[in-house]
């Protein structure tokens, strides 16, 4: 209940972090995304929410432009985050995925010992100066992963040997040691057991006090744990953004409704 | 009768079985197949494969064992006395089958009468007349021994023949007779069919697996009599290579495994960045389209027959390198004196090497997940540093077992270095200068007229052996690895 009380103290306060504007994504001759807007707040989790194949998680690889790896993919209309068009000839997508960092749906640690792993972002984007600051990032992240306990007596033991809800923290504390302003989340705990999954979701909470966190979820009942706002897709159109308690309780749209209770999806 | 007429009567035979074996189901059925076990064709290939297979198999192992038994009696015959001084008993027995064939030809065309051919106190010079007359082989007189010798072998050889056909035939009309007369719409002929099969099956990958084993056995005891012959101390410790026909040669693999493995280090540092990178371009890098062509073309480097790449080496590589290194080349040194080098053998052998480093790379990065690409280009690395700090290292157990592969590829290769690589077996750091291979030491000691009780040619059983060895372990080796990673991601 202390935590409900601080989100409604703080919930005045925030800035719009994310804003997407009239967004539409193309995959060869699919209209996979269609006149998407949607704003993101700071320090919020958001949940995405919706059928399979709604969209969903390609509207989320397109914050952080990871749909640049796919060929086929188009994106049209304005992303900005802080304000700057991150589709604009001037932004590296290489820079701005270190500020919008992302875990995946499987847990992907590298075949690297649970160091290396943590280690790998600032090693790329040269963000400690000596050994020492490393480390020092490294035991923080890990600690921001809830996995410190856990691992500090074999930081040189492979990351690819930790359990599935341990591997999943260890990437979550991987995005996190870049120094992100923005976590996305692409379905981190379908791969998990629920005791791993409650650990992740309560580590998402936590990350809030720092991060915007924005997660793709097929489960309504995970949305509504973790989040603030929740936006719902269906058939490549955002129907509905709003207070997560609002879209669960008293949903405007009847896809919204019927997609909650079960009738669609 | 001939050994082909029998082989198409059983396999009338055969025939005949199928169609009797199937009309015999239908008729136990009256014409109605749902009653039946199984379809009747089964029946039928019930009725042939009864019929074929012991058959075939008895007349294998009688063509294989027959000869053995009758060497053995015939050479029991000759007395130890008529063996010259210095042959032995197994050249008299060669002299003893030319006998036996001349006198079979002399029949067949007619110059002899089969009387004359078995007359076992035949004047032995009108004898050995007719038959050189008659155009029969014959390398030196024929004496009494050899003679009766001889007319055994040539009369053990008949029965013999006529006895396998007997017992084939026999065996054949048994066995369809026996599938024939069971059956019946009860008879389960599927089951016993796919029984059938399952043992050919088994049979066809124990020959191969047996091959094998006869390989090394065969090198195996060649191995050893060249070992009673030389010392193998001064085979794998000597160092000198100096085969000497008329005997005290010197005859140490160490010169050659030296050429061999400077050969093949040369090669794989050529082979193996081009071949890497080649792999890290085409699965990273190049878009379908590119990749569909260059990767065919790639590949058909590999299909190159190694002779082809001896010619290149040959003609081009090698002139090409005199005309840069030799004596008033471009660089205006003259280091290198002909064009028959380690350089030009290591090279061609390299490009050989280019499109297996390539392919069986290509193979490995592609089975890196993509979820370990997303995730470094998730955390803002370059495509590059993806590659070299984790796709790479991802790749790395199987990248070392491909290039392992490779090597064991260029430690046996023979053609290239035959053609480009010299005969000269000698220590030295040089690769301008001519060096030979174990490969091609063993094709020259084995080409010309070979005397297989000297141990100048007898040394190529054991260099082959070795080779074999080394190869061998290499492979497992590399096997180990790459399965060893493989066991990572599935």
């Amino acid at each position: 209940m202390n935590d409900m009380s601080r989100v409604e103290r703080t919930v005045d306060s925030k800035d719009i972090k994310i804003a997407a504007k009239n967004v539409q994504v193309y995959y060869g001759d699919t209209h996979a995304i269609k006149d998407v807007d949607v704003e993101i707040e700071d320090k919020t989790v958001t949940a995405f929410i919706g059928p399979s194949g709604c969209g969903k998680s390609t509207f989320l690889r397109c914050l952080n432009r990871m749909n640049d790896t796919i060929d086929i993919c188009r994106v049209k209309g304005d992303i900005l985050l802080d304000g700057e068009d991150i589709y604009d000839k001037r932004v590296d997508p290489v820079q701005l995925r270190a500020k919008v960092g992302m875990v995946f749906q499987k847990p992907n640690p590298f075949p690297k010992s649970i160091y290396d792993n943590v280690a790998y972002g600032p090693r790329i984007h040269g963000l400690a100066k000596n050994k020492a600051e490393l480390d020092e990032i490294v035991e923080k992240s890990l600690r921001r992963g809830a996995i410190w306990d856990e691992v500090k007596d074999r930081l040189d033991a492979p990351g690819t040997g930790l359990s599935g809800g341990q591997q999943q923290r260890l990437c979550i504390a991987r995005a996190v040691a870049t120094a992100p302003e923005v976590l996305l989340m692409d379905e981190p705990c379908s791969a998990l057991d629920p005791i791993a999954t409650a650990q992740v979701e309560e580590l998402i909470d936590e990350l809030r006090e720092r991060y915007s966190v924005v997660i793709v979820t097929h489960s309504m009942q995970q949305a509504a744990r973790v989040s603030q706002k929740t936006a719902f897709f269906h058939l490549g159109n955002l129907v509905e953004f709003g207070e997560t308690g609002q879209i669960f309780t008293n949903p405007v749209d009847p896809r919204t409704e019927s997609y909650i209770t079960g009738r669609i999806g | 009768m001939a050994l082909s007429w029998l082989l198409l009567i059983l396999l009338a035979l055969a025939v005949i079985g199928y169609f009797a074996g199937r009309s015999r189901s239908l008729a136990s059925v009256g014409g109605d197949t749902r009653d039946l076990h199984s379809l009747p064709s089964y029946y039928g290939y019930n009725v042939a494969l009864t019929a074929l297979v012991p058959a075939l198999g008895v007349l294998i192992i009688w063509l294989l064992v027959q000869p053995m038994i009758v060497n053995s009696t015939v050479s029991g015959l000759i007395p130890d006395q008529a063996i010259p001084e210095g042959s032995d008993r197994g050249l008299v027995m060669s002299e003893v089958r030319r006998v036996a064939y001349g006198l079979e030809g002399a029949v067949t065309s007619g110059a002899m009468t089969e009387t004359q051919a078995q007359d076992g106190s035949a004047d032995i010079e009108t004898l050995t007349k007719t038959l050189k007359d008659s155009g029969q082989v014959l390398t030196q007189d024929i004496t009494q021994p050899i003679l009766v010798a001889a007319q055994k072998f040539r009369s053990m050889t008949s029965t013999g023949k006529v006895a396998m056909q007997v017992v084939v035939l026999a065996l054949a009309l048994l066995g369809a007779a026996f599938a024939y007369v069971r059956t019946h719409k009860e008879f389960r002929a599927r089951n016993v069919v796919e029984q059938g099969v399952l043992a050919l099956l088994l049979l066809a990958a124990s020959i191969a697996i047996l091959t094998t084993v006869g390989i090394v056995l065969s090198m195996l005891f060649e191995t050893m009599n060249f070992f009673q012959l030389h010392s193998w101390k001064d085979f794998f410790f000597g160092s000198t290579w100096a085969p000497n026909f008329r005997g005290g040669s010197e005859l140490s693999i160490l010169p050659l495994l030296w050429g061999t493995l400077y050969i093949s280090v040369i090669a794989l540092l050529v082979a193996v960045p081009i071949g890497l990178f080649a792999a890290i371009y085409l699965s990273e890098y190049a878009s379908g389209a590119t990749r569909s062509i260059a990767k065919p073309l790639l590949e058909i480097l590999a299909g190159i027959p190694t002779i082809v790449y001896g010619l290149f080496a040959l003609l081009t590589v090698g002139p090409a390198l005199v005309s840069m290194f030799g004596h008033g080349g471009t660089l205006g040194i003259s280091w290198m004196a002909s064009s028959n080098a380690v350089l030009t053998a290591g090279l061609v052998m390299g490009i050989m090497l280019i499109p297996f480093v390539s392919s069986l790379s290509d193979d490995i990065i592609n089975a890196v997940p993509q979820s370990m690409r997303d995730g470094s280009l998730g955390l803002g690395a370059t495509h590059s540093e993806t590659v070299r700090s984790v796709i790479l290292p991802a790749a790395l157990p199987g990248i070392v077992g491909a290039v392992l592969l490779a090597a064991s590829r260029a430690i046996g290769e023979t053609m290239i270095v035959v053609m480009a690589a010299g005969a000269i077996a000698k220590f030295s750091g040089n690769p301008f200068e001519a060096m030979t291979t174990i490969t091609t030491r063993i094709v020259s000691q084995l080409t010309g007229d070979t005397d297989f009780a000297s141990p100048e040619t007898l040394v190529a059983f054991a260099l082959g052996l070795t080779l074999f060895i080394i190869t061998l372990g290499l492979n497992i080796f590399a096997l180990y690895i790459v399965r060893k990673y493989r066991e990572q991601y599935e």
